[in-house]
């Protein structure tokens, strides 16, 4: 399997990683963070993928199915909180909800 | 029989005092009333039993051994003789009067329990130091009697001064108690028993006359003497002390306790006679007492402060006839004053509630048609204690103290004695013309709302102006039994002649006291007003300074040393672990602020560094 060269697909794994960590430090709203984590998350999916590709290897085939669970799961465990939060709160505002004094 | 009365005497009153005291707000005015009055009342009766069952002879009974400790085994146990007697009759007899005086000068008084539960310990305190047989008991007593002082003359304790003034007493009789402690001590290690008949058995045995120790022992026991009985140098705390209630003066701080320094020195009598310098110490220290108080009496606008100068200026004679051996005379004089400045004192405070609580000399006057009861006890209380001849008790005692003195040669003495008395006539004149004569000096004294009650107003002002006159002084029953005889016992020439020496220096007083304040008023407030006169005013009023030099010597180097010792620098360095732990605790805190971004931030910036970090080091290492 030839074509896309390792590199460049590793790039684009960095490049969505950094996106995801920039919008988990810099947005406000909860549901965005929740999703830069998905980006992150595939990002390093992305990354076990093209390894295993380019290496001929399975693991990291067999690695990206555990990590899309993992995302799944985590994405139901943190929507679910997230709509607790809304519940009590009437926002999703990270410095809204926020309650501890320092 | 006589036991029993005896024990009663005491223990009723220590049940009133724990009833009102534990009862916890629980008793109404009326109920305390009734308990603190009833219970010294039924002292007073158990008192007058004893009296009558009293065989002559001393008797003593033991209730049980307080401490046993190798040789030392202190007992509680009470003696009754004539002068514990006397004391007691003094005590409750008195006492009960004030009581019951109490109930009409404290009515709408608030925490009368207190007060009464106050008193009735007072009492018990007092009876256990006059019965005790042993020193270490007296001793309990004598703290005891402190305490009671110390809690009632902090009585109205929401206001700051009063308090102060309850500290002053208390520390400076602390002082002179101190003294006391030591001379127990000291008899102790000496004589090996602090039993009073035994202590007074021993002490020739142990000690020749004039011997050092004995001088120490007695010093000792004399310091403690005066810090209670408000002698120079420890009288500063008593015209202060007059902040408490008067009733409270005229029990505590007139009648009964300032004058256990002079049982206590006459009860130790045969342990003064070995030590005679300190008896002639005594005698100076009583006589330069009552001179000075005398001297400040004159210049006091307060009525209570008069009195309590009054009050150290004759006790200051039964120091005086303690000094030249006269310990009969001293008993004497105690008990006739215990009557008469009672009752000029329940006669103050009958003036200083009808007037609305004034008691300043310069607010009152022209009172005498309108609280004639209160201006008849003045009457009768101020001439006994200027000892008006022949008719009055304070006549018989003081003429006893005077006589003494010069048949025992202490012409100097005696001298101070009768300069005392014309002043005691001087102040006393000008005391009672300035309350009850003359104008009245404020709208309190124009509308005075005299006492009305027969029985708890009338009644032990009556009495106690009875037992003022020469009824009081028929009553003393002498007490030659109990002391060893007065220096002049074989002579008594001259006497009648001394008697008319007395009687002049007493109506000299008054005469001059008469013209100065009637005839020449006007010359002696121009005079008082400025100038010499002036100068002369301020040093009475401020009774010799004594207050000022203390203060400047002992309380303030006392209070700068206090405030060194606030700022421990050991304690500093004791602290300095806890202030580290505080300051990682500030920074710490500051980065949890909560905000989840921030973590994130921190987070990536560390895991960053680590990255970094190995990349660097993995790059060093190939």
């Amino acid at each position: 399997m030839t074509g896309i060269p390792m590199e460049h697909g590793l790039i684009l794994a960095v490049i969505l990683f950094s996106l995801g960590l920039a919008g988990l430090m810099l947005r406000r709203s909860m549901l965005f963070v929740l999703m830069s984590l998905e980006v992150m998350l595939n990002a390093a999916a992305l990354a076990f993928v093209v390894g295993s590709t380019a290496w001929n290897q399975p693991e990291g085939q067999a690695m990206f199915l555990l990590v899309i669970t993992l995302a799944a799961a985590e994405a139901s465990v943190g929507l679910a909180l997230m709509i607790q939060l809304y519940q009590r709160f009437r926002s999703l505002e990270l410095h809204e909800v926020s309650r501890m004094r320092g | 029989m006589m036991m029993a009365a005896t024990l009663l005497s005491f223990l009723l009153p220590l049940a009133g005092a724990i009833v009102l005291g534990f009862s916890g707000g629980r008793l109404g005015p009326r109920a305390s009333a009734a308990i603190g009055v009833g219970s010294v009342g039924l002292a007073a009766l158990a008192t007058a039993w004893a009296l009558l069952t009293f065989s002559g002879d001393s008797q003593g009974f033991t209730l049980w051994t307080w401490v046993s400790v190798g040789e030392f085994q202190p007992t509680m146990g009470v003696v009754v003789d004539r002068l514990s007697l006397v004391m007691m009759s003094i005590i409750t007899g008195v006492g009960f009067l004030i009581h019951l005086f109490a109930v009409w000068y404290m009515v709408g008084e608030a925490g009368i329990t207190r007060f009464y539960a106050w008193m009735n310990l007072f009492v018990f305190s007092m009876l256990v130091l006059v019965l005790a047989d042993n020193l270490l008991l007296l001793f309990l007593g004598w703290e005891g009697v402190g305490l009671c002082s110390y809690g009632l003359i902090g009585y109205y304790y929401q206001n700051e001064a009063n308090g102060r003034a309850a500290f002053k007493a208390f520390i400076v009789t602390r002082t002179g108690d101190v003294f006391l402690a030591l001379g127990l001590f000291l008899i102790f290690v000496e004589l090996g028993t602090l039993d009073i008949g035994l202590v007074l058995e021993q002490a020739p045995r142990v000690w020749a006359e004039g011997s050092v120790t004995a001088n120490l022992a007695a010093l000792l026991v004399l310091g403690g003497a005066l810090g209670k009985s408000a002698q120079v140098p420890l009288h500063t705390w008593l015209p202060d002390a007059m902040a408490g209630p008067t009733p409270v003066s005229a029990l505590i701080h007139a009648a009964t306790m300032v004058t256990a320094g002079v049982y206590l020195i006459a009860r130790l009598n045969g342990l003064f006679l070995l030590a005679p310098d300190v008896m002639w110490l005594v005698g100076i220290i009583g006589a330069l007492s009552l001179l000075l108080a005398a001297f400040a009496a004159l210049a006091q606008t307060d009525i209570k402060r008069v009195l309590a100068y009054s009050t150290m200026s004759q006790i200051g004679y039964m120091f005086l006839a303690l000094g030249v051996g006269a310990f009969d005379a001293a008993i004497f004089h105690l008990m006739t004053h215990a009557f008469f400045k009672a009752l000029l004192f329940l006669s103050a405070g009958a003036v200083i509630i009808s007037c609305h609580h004034e008691q300043d000399l310069s607010r009152l006057g022209g009172l005498w048609r309108k609280l004639p009861v209160a201006y008849a006890g003045f009457l009768a209380g101020g001439a006994s204690l200027v000892a008006l001849p022949l008719v009055t008790a304070g006549f018989f005692s003081k003429d006893e103290i005077l006589w003494q003195a010069m048949a025992s040669g202490h012409y100097g003495l005696f001298a101070a004695g009768l300069t005392g008395a014309v002043l005691t006539g001087l102040y006393t004149v000008r005391l009672i013309l300035g309350i009850f004569h003359g104008q009245p000096r404020s709208d309190h004294a124009r509308h005075p709302r005299p006492g009305t009650s027969p029985l708890r107003h009338h009644l032990p002002l009556a009495i106690l102006a009875v037992l003022s006159t020469f009824v009081g002084a028929w009553l003393y029953p002498g007490l030659e039994v109990v002391f060893p005889p007065p220096p002049d016992d074989a002579t008594n020439a001259g006497h009648t002649l001394f008697q008319f020496l007395a009687t002049g220096a007493v109506l000299a007083g008054l005469a001059l006291a008469g013209w100065l304040f009637l005839a020449r008023r006007r010359w002696l407030d121009a005079k008082v007003g400025r100038g010499l006169g002036a100068r002369l005013w301020i040093l009475f009023n401020r009774a010799w300074g004594f207050d000022a030099l203390f203060d400047r010597t002992l309380v303030r180097p006392w209070q700068a040393l206090v405030r060194v010792l606030r700022f421990d620098f050991i304690n500093l360095g004791m602290n300095l672990p806890a202030v580290i732990a505080r300051l990682c605790n500030a920074g710490l805190v500051r980065s949890q602020d909560g905000q989840l971004r921030t973590y994130a931030k921190v987070m990536v910036f560390g895991a960053t560094v680590i990255l970094v970090g190995l990349v660097m080091t993995q790059g060093g290492g190939a």
